[in-house]
């Protein structure tokens, strides 16, 4: 095999290819979950949904898309122009970013490293700043107080999140996602982490910013929300982000709760690996769809519920948890 | 009187209840759809309904009104005015009586579809019809004259459903 400066070039190769191609699923995914949120969302109102553009409206996204391009790029006369521009910037990139250490299969994992896990959640609380910039560098007093609501939330709900993350590691004894899916074989996390799984669940709605916890965006209260002075394709990058953020997190969910890439009896057939595959990817949809079927039901938290929710009630729910497990795992020995 | 009632463990947990609420919603899911398709599919209307009116021809393509001004005095929105003319030796194929409408004109921002006009009307010449009075921009639109309220002679405008079994028209 032939190697550039100690690189192994089918390596390269193979990785590039593996970027491209879950880059590429990455972005089509979210293109097409902002037509599932309008179509489900036309079907919990008893509605037909966007069914102009193509059959079924499936070139709705297209048309979205093309239509942010042809806007007018607008940039406030007050605003701080660098920041303006690096805050939808750092939100798309933080996004996706985090798909990196998401496994398909035992050997598919664009980085396969031991602190996965942790790289992880530290590339979405980024995406933090992506919110925060772009608030503040839009110098209009709605926008800040949108900031401040969205990184209060984050880093409440971050706590209760990385502290039900932390029952999961005692139980695991990992770090590594991959680990972690490849020990879900024998059961799924979800069944000797309930309570973890439940507050990681709604910690995920306040880490991806959607409803019951969407108070960063806030048409009847902020006008807009963070993005109240943005237009065109930049808006495009923070609403994209969104749903980005919204694969990635029901990817972390199916992975660390629901096994992954694992079906039962899935190595008895010949291509378990596309199996795996496929498997994983359905699992991501039920997720997907169980957040918009959650944004469609619930109505949005005042803030001092938002903050009571995250302070009183999570956090020692997750400490709880935490002591529970391991005091479980120290009576086993 | 409002009576403040505190929750209990179950309900402050706030589960149940939103778990109440995703059933409900995921039955809406599944519930058939109300949305009409509109330029390709239309609300059915009913046989009888009452839309654009048409001055209606006779067999021979003559104008049937005749000018009389019934239908003006019984319209209660006031929207109907005409112009009454004598007809002239050589006209009996265009008009079927001596006498015959010059002009003819209904505010259709007057006019609330209520069908008297049709029903004062002793020589079966104005019908309301279930055509759809169409949207526009400027008032002056609205003023239906007689070209636009006149059937043409090769389109004749069908008010069979409308008159069928009626005791009255």
């Amino acid at each position: 095999m032939a190697s550039i400066g100690g690189l192994d070039l089918g390596f390269v190769l193979e990785k590039l290819l593996l970027v491209l191609a879950v880059f590429g699923f990455t972005l089509g995914v979210a293109m097409y979950a902002t037509l599932a949120e309008r179509k489900f969302a036309a079907f919990f109102q008893d509605r037909i949904g966007p069914d102009r553009a193509g059959p079924f409206g499936l070139f709705q996204p297209l048309a979205d898309g093309l239509k942010f391009f042809f806007k007018e790029e607008f940039i406030p006369k007050q605003a701080d122009r660098f920041l303006f521009i690096l805050g939808p910037a750092i939100a798309m990139t933080a996004a996706c970013m985090t798909t990196a250490v998401i496994p398909w299969g035992d050997q598919i994992q664009i980085a396969d490293f031991d602190f996965s896990l942790l790289f992880a959640f530290g590339v979405v609380s980024i995406g933090v700043y992506g919110i925060m910039i772009g608030g503040w560098a839009s110098n209009n007093k709605f926008s800040l107080l949108s900031t401040i609501r969205a990184s209060s939330q984050m880093i409440s709900y971050e706590i209760a999140m990385g502290l039900s993350l932390i029952a999961l590691v005692l139980v695991t004894g990992s770090l590594n996602i991959k680990e972690i899916v490849m020990q879900q074989s024998q059961g799924w996390h979800i069944l000797s982490q309930p309570l973890g799984f439940l507050i990681f669940l709604i910690c995920s709605f306040a880490e991806t910013n959607r409803v019951p916890f969407d108070l960063a965006e806030c048409e009847t209260e902020l006008v807009g929300g963070y993005h109240t002075e943005y237009s065109s394709m930049k808006l495009g990058f923070y609403l994209f982000a969104e749903y980005i953020n919204l694969f990635v997190a029901s990817a972390m969910i199916s992975s660390l709760y629901f096994g992954g890439f694992n079906l039962p009896f899935a190595h008895l057939f010949p291509h378990s690996l596309w199996i795996g595959i496929g498997v994983f990817v359905i699992k991501i949809f039920l997720v997907m769809f169980f957040f918009i079927w959650v944004r469609w039901t619930i109505p949005r938290f005042r803030y001092d519920q938002l903050m009571g929710l995250g302070w009183k009630i999570l956090m020692p729910l997750s400490l709880l948890n935490l002591f529970g497990t391991a005091v479980v795992l120290l009576m086993k020995g | 009187m409002v009576v403040k009632k505190n929750m209990n463990w179950i309900e402050r947990l706030y589960l149940p209840a939103i778990f109440q609420g995703l059933i409900i919603t995921l039955k809406h899911f599944f519930k058939p759809k109300v949305t009409i398709k509109y330029p390709e599919q239309t609300r059915p209307i009913s046989p009888v309904y009452r839309g654009l009116h048409v001055l209606k021809r006779d067999e021979k393509g003559a104008e049937r009104c005749t000018a009389c001004g019934l239908c003006a005095v019984a319209c209660p929105a006031e929207a109907i005015t005409m112009v009454a003319e004598e007809r002239k030796v050589g006209e009996e194929a265009l008009y079927r009586e001596e006498k015959y409408a010059k002009t003819y004109k209904i505010n259709m921002l007057r006019c609330i579809f209520c069908g008297l006009c049709e029903e004062a009307c002793p020589k079966e010449a104005i019908y309301l019809t279930d055509r759809i009075l169409p949207a526009n921009l400027t008032r002056e639109t609205f003023m239906f004259d007689k070209e636009k309220l006149l059937e043409k002679k090769d389109s004749p405008v069908d008010i069979s459903k409308r008159t069928k079994g009626s005791k009255w028209i």
